[in-house]
């Protein structure tokens, strides 16, 4: 129950790819993240788990800036994150992330939302980008759209773009802020197949869902939040079936298990 | 009937070619206005706090100050005390102060009609421009305006139309157009002066309606898809 017990990863002979060490942030009187301290290992799939409010997107989207911290230091393979400018832009092509609502260009072609960061960003050539982005937009199912526009499209396929795009600037790290919270029942699985099989090539992942079975499958370690704290943090195997504070049980409790 | 036909022979060519310049006036001011508009909307929108305290100075001088007063300033002051001459023919000196007034009113009312283009765009578009790595301009310049003017357009028309029919307070600024030789038919042909008014009325309607009846169809048909 203790905030500050939880950086002695099991791999920690390696630099971590995201360290966050003392971080808190505010809204207003809201204290949303209280003393935050994580590693993630290069390879690591960690799978943020907590009720609604308890900060775990907050926490998410504090490691590519796009929330402000209060205080506290976060680097992003050895490098410590930066206010603004160029060198923030640099450091968050570094950095995938896959939004609730996937957040598409509404106005460009599945294959140009996929390319645009690539060359934009990264000043690839457009013939190279193109066929990055195919290979990539085979490989989560959707190739054959991608001519389309993404409302053309249905939300799970949608999600798996915004995967690819992410992908396409080949990251070191990828944040998922609940990428199946607005889908569809029937799409999730499309989705979070995808990200297994991510997991299963070696990407650094940190994940914030409420898909118990994922976390299950796929997780290398979990980590409980609520109310800004980082209550609990283990493998998933322990997590699910001995959990050790009250909280965690409590969460566990009210869900219907798969 | 005849008394209006009398109108045309005398004057016809004189109000073709002075609401040809409203027209001149409109086209450059438009062009004006929409670059220096979308600059102070930029600014608006822009991370750095004195750019965006300068974009909201600009809006609020220049929106809530009549136009004829900056007309009269271009002229009288401008070119009048400080001797500023944009060209060394007089008249086409006059016209371009003229624009130069139209642009620096009209971009404000520009700004704020791309600022709510802006609003129609989700948070989340310029969130996961910048989680690919795009800086504020290009994520600006290839996500955010071209969905903002998209949902600008039917505004973006008004501030035209208001434009288009603003354009006669350039008489404030000493330059020949329509308005302005209405003063003078006016004052030579009271005998139908009724008609006088109609017929700039015509003029001015007639260019008005294709204006809004086109951004309308545009702003349906270029509206993005969510």
């Amino acid at each position: 129950m203790s905030t500050d017990s939880h950086s002695n990863s099991a791999k920690s002979d390696l630099t971590p790819i995201v360290r966050l060490s003392a971080v808190n942030k505010h809204y207003g009187q809201l204290h949303v993240l209280q003393n935050i301290n994580l590693e993630v290992t290069k390879g690591e799939v960690v799978v943020v788990l907590g009720p609604s409010g308890s900060g775990k997107s907050t926490l998410c989207r504090t490691i590519n800036r796009l929330e402000t911290i209060d205080s506290g230091t976060i680097e992003i393979d050895g490098k410590m994150l930066p206010e603004e400018g160029k060198m923030l832009a640099k450091l968050r092509a570094d950095v995938g992330m896959v939004f609730q609502s996937f957040n598409l260009f509404a106005h460009k072609t599945i294959l140009e939302n996929v390319t645009l960061g690539p060359i934009k960003a990264k000043g690839m050539k457009k013939s190279e980008a193109d066929k990055l982005a195919l290979t990539l937009l085979e490989r989560v199912g959707v190739a054959n759209q991608k001519d389309k526009l993404p409302a053309q499209l249905s939300g799970g396929q949608q999600q798996r773009v915004a995967i690819a795009r992410a992908l396409a600037m080949r990251p070191k790290v990828m944040l998922f802020d609940e990428p199946t919270s607005a889908l569809d029942p029937e799409m999730i699985n499309e989705v979070l197949d995808t990200m297994v099989g991510l997991a299963k090539e070696g990407m650094t992942m940190i994940v914030v869902t409420h898909e118990m079975g994922f976390a299950r499958k796929a997780a290398d370690r979990v980590i409980f939040m609520a109310d800004g704290l980082i209550v609990e943090e283990s493998t998933p195997d322990q997590f699910f079936t001995n959990p050790q504070s009250a909280r965690a049980k409590d969460f566990l409790g009210k869900l219907i298990t798969n | 009937m005849q008394g209006y036909l009398s109108l045309w022979d005398e004057y016809g060519g004189q109000m073709m070619s002075a609401f040809w310049g409203n027209l001149q006036l409109t086209f450059w001011a438009a062009i004006g206005s929409l670059v220096l508009g979308t600059i102070l909307a930029l600014m608006r929108i822009s991370p750095v706090p004195s750019f965006r305290a300068f974009g909201t100075s600009y809006v609020n001088i220049f929106r809530n100050t009549p136009l004829t007063i900056i007309m009269t300033f271009g002229v009288l002051v401008l070119f009048g005390v400080f001797k500023v001459q944009f060209s060394s023919d007089f008249n086409l000196n006059f016209f371009q102060i003229a624009i130069v007034g139209l642009t620096i009113y009209h971009s404000a009312f520009v700004c704020e009609a791309i600022r709510s283009g802006v609003n129609t765009v989700p948070l989340g578009q310029a969130e996961a421009a910048r989680a690919i790595g795009l800086s504020f301009l290009p994520a600006a310049r290839m996500i955010i305006l071209p969905q903002a003017f998209r949902g600008a357009i039917a505004p973006l028309g008004n501030v035209l139309i208001a434009l288009i029919k603003n354009t006669t307070v350039a008489v404030a600024g000493s330059v020949a157009e329509i308005s302005g030789l209405m003063k003078t038919m006016l004052e030579f042909r009271a005998d139908v002066g009724i008609l006088i008014f109609l017929t700039i009325a015509v003029f001015f309607v007639i260019v008005v309606i294709p204006v809004g009846l086109l951004t309308t169809y545009l702003s349906k048909k270029l509206a993005v898809a969510r």
